[in-house]
């Protein structure tokens, strides 16, 4: 079966509708699968459920998809650096799941794994807490946190074969590697897909089972939130 | 004289040890990897996914591929290692870092911390921070002693909506150091900045602490 698909508006035909879940992958504007938010932009696509650690900047990333309204729900742990969001969540539009971070990977992780709900330690006795089982182990008080499936993932990775076997590249990985266990379909965007049997098997990231249909989105921008430096010192 | 930020980073600093894997929150915490005692190895993590963080980049080895969980350039380490979200949290939530600076609003004196909204304002999110004050071996705060206004920050019960609960290790401010040797126990102020009497800091403070 082939994987590759000519161009991310090819490779979403058919998974798109109305009020679903989207898991996607990325942390600030690192390693987010941009090709394929463009895509959903473009297929008008609304009322999204949307997983992922940010909601992207103004015009950039998932901002794309606020500011055409799309999204009806935001399921984040930090959602800063982004005015339109700060809009429609402040005039109501918007609704927003605050999700710890380490929660919100488990969560995704779980929920690819076939693990309904697990207990944890972040956010007892916090407002996170609410409304949620406590129980007690070892004499420590734990939550319950549901794990999440998606009816879509949406991911970007540096390289993937033929076969859908992925890896990525530095920091790029983040949320990429969970959110692409926690859909029905994954699909992701890389920079090259290379032929099968030159990935070597025992470095692969993500392994082809998850990934169920895939584009290259090259040539890419890959814009920088803080660009920090330091300088060299004279010779 | 009370520290400025950098001294407050160093005197954070001071409780770093040999082999340790630490975690640094944005601001005055980040300062603390300025301050690693010459010799010794700490090897520190970023929450996207990173552990054994280097220096910022030149600018030419600038890669959009490889930031901090502050979202800034970084540059990576010949010790370095990179993995997914998930494995950096289990990491974290698995109690296999030893030790996490934060800064902090408020701290309570049973060791509540309130650092990630104030109700009325935009509500940015917790990011990680719920997970490292829940998971992390030893949590030193690293605050104001007083806010911008002259409200004391440690006081005896949080106002803000928490961030964690009875999990504050050690609190340094810019006049004083408090810490406390596990979370049944008060905490005991051990340290005065240059300059600084106990009884300025117990005028500033409405906590409860034992001197």
């Amino acid at each position: 079966m082939k994987k590759t698909f000519p161009d991310a508006a090819a490779a979403l035909e058919g998974l798109l509708f109305d009020g679903m879940t989207i898991c996607a992958g990325g942390f600030g504007l690192c390693g987010i699968p941009e090709r394929l938010i463009d895509a959903i932009r473009d297929s008008g696509v609304k009322g999204l459920t949307v997983v992922s650690n940010n909601a992207g900047i103004d015009n950039e990333g998932l901002g794309k998809l606020l500011r055409t309204r799309q999204i009806a729900k935001m399921i984040s742990s930090y959602v800063g650096e982004n005015k339109e969001f700060e809009r429609q969540y402040l005039a109501g539009e918007l609704q927003v799941e605050f999700c710890p971070q380490g929660t919100l990977a488990e969560r995704c992780r779980a929920g690819g794994a076939g693990i309904p709900g697990f207990y944890t330690k972040t956010g007892v006795g916090t407002q996170v807490a609410e409304g949620k089982e406590e129980k007690v182990f070892d004499g420590e008080t734990y939550i319950l946190e549901r794990g999440i499936r998606a009816d879509l993932s949406i991911i970007k990775g540096w390289k993937a074969d033929e076969a859908g076997n992925l890896v990525f590249r530095k920091t790029a990985r983040n949320f990429n590697q969970p959110m692409a266990t926690a859909g029905k379909v994954c699909v992701a965007e890389v920079e090259e897909i290379v032929p099968i049997g030159s990935l070597d098997p025992d470095g692969i990231h993500l392994p082809s089972i998850y990934v169920k249909r895939m584009i290259v989105g090259a040539p890419y921008e890959k814009k920088i939130e803080f660009r920090t430096v330091r300088t060299r010192e004279a010779a | 004289m009370a520290w400025d930020r950098n001294q407050m980073a160093a005197r954070a600093a001071k409780e770093l040890r040999d082999g340790y894997y630490v975690n640094l929150g944005i601001g005055i915490p980040t300062l603390v990897a300025n301050n690693i005692p010459e010799g010794m190895e700490v090897t520190l993590q970023s929450e996207n996914g990173m552990l054994g963080i280097g220096p910022f980049p030149y600018d030419d080895e600038v890669d959009p591929d490889l930031i901090n969980a502050g979202k800034q350039t970084i540059s990576e380490l010949a010790s370095s290692s990179y993995f997914g979200s998930e494995q950096s949290f289990a990491m974290i939530r698995g109690g296999h870092i030893d030790l996490t600076v934060l800064g902090a609003m408020e701290v309570s004196q049973d060791g509540d911390i309130a650092n990630w909204m104030i109700p009325g304002k935009m509500v940015k999110g917790m990011g990680g921070a719920m997970d490292l004050v829940a998971g992390v071996k030893k949590i030193i705060v690293v605050m104001e002693h007083n806010s911008k206004s002259g409200d004391p920050k440690f006081i005896p019960e949080c106002l803000l909506p928490l961030t964690g609960k009875n999990v504050v290790d050690m609190i340094v401010t810019d006049l004083a150091v408090f810490q406390r040797p596990d979370h049944q126990s008060p905490f005991r102020l051990i340290e005065l900045a240059p300059g600084v009497s106990a009884e300025e800091v117990a005028q500033k403070t409405t906590a409860r602490y034992e001197s």
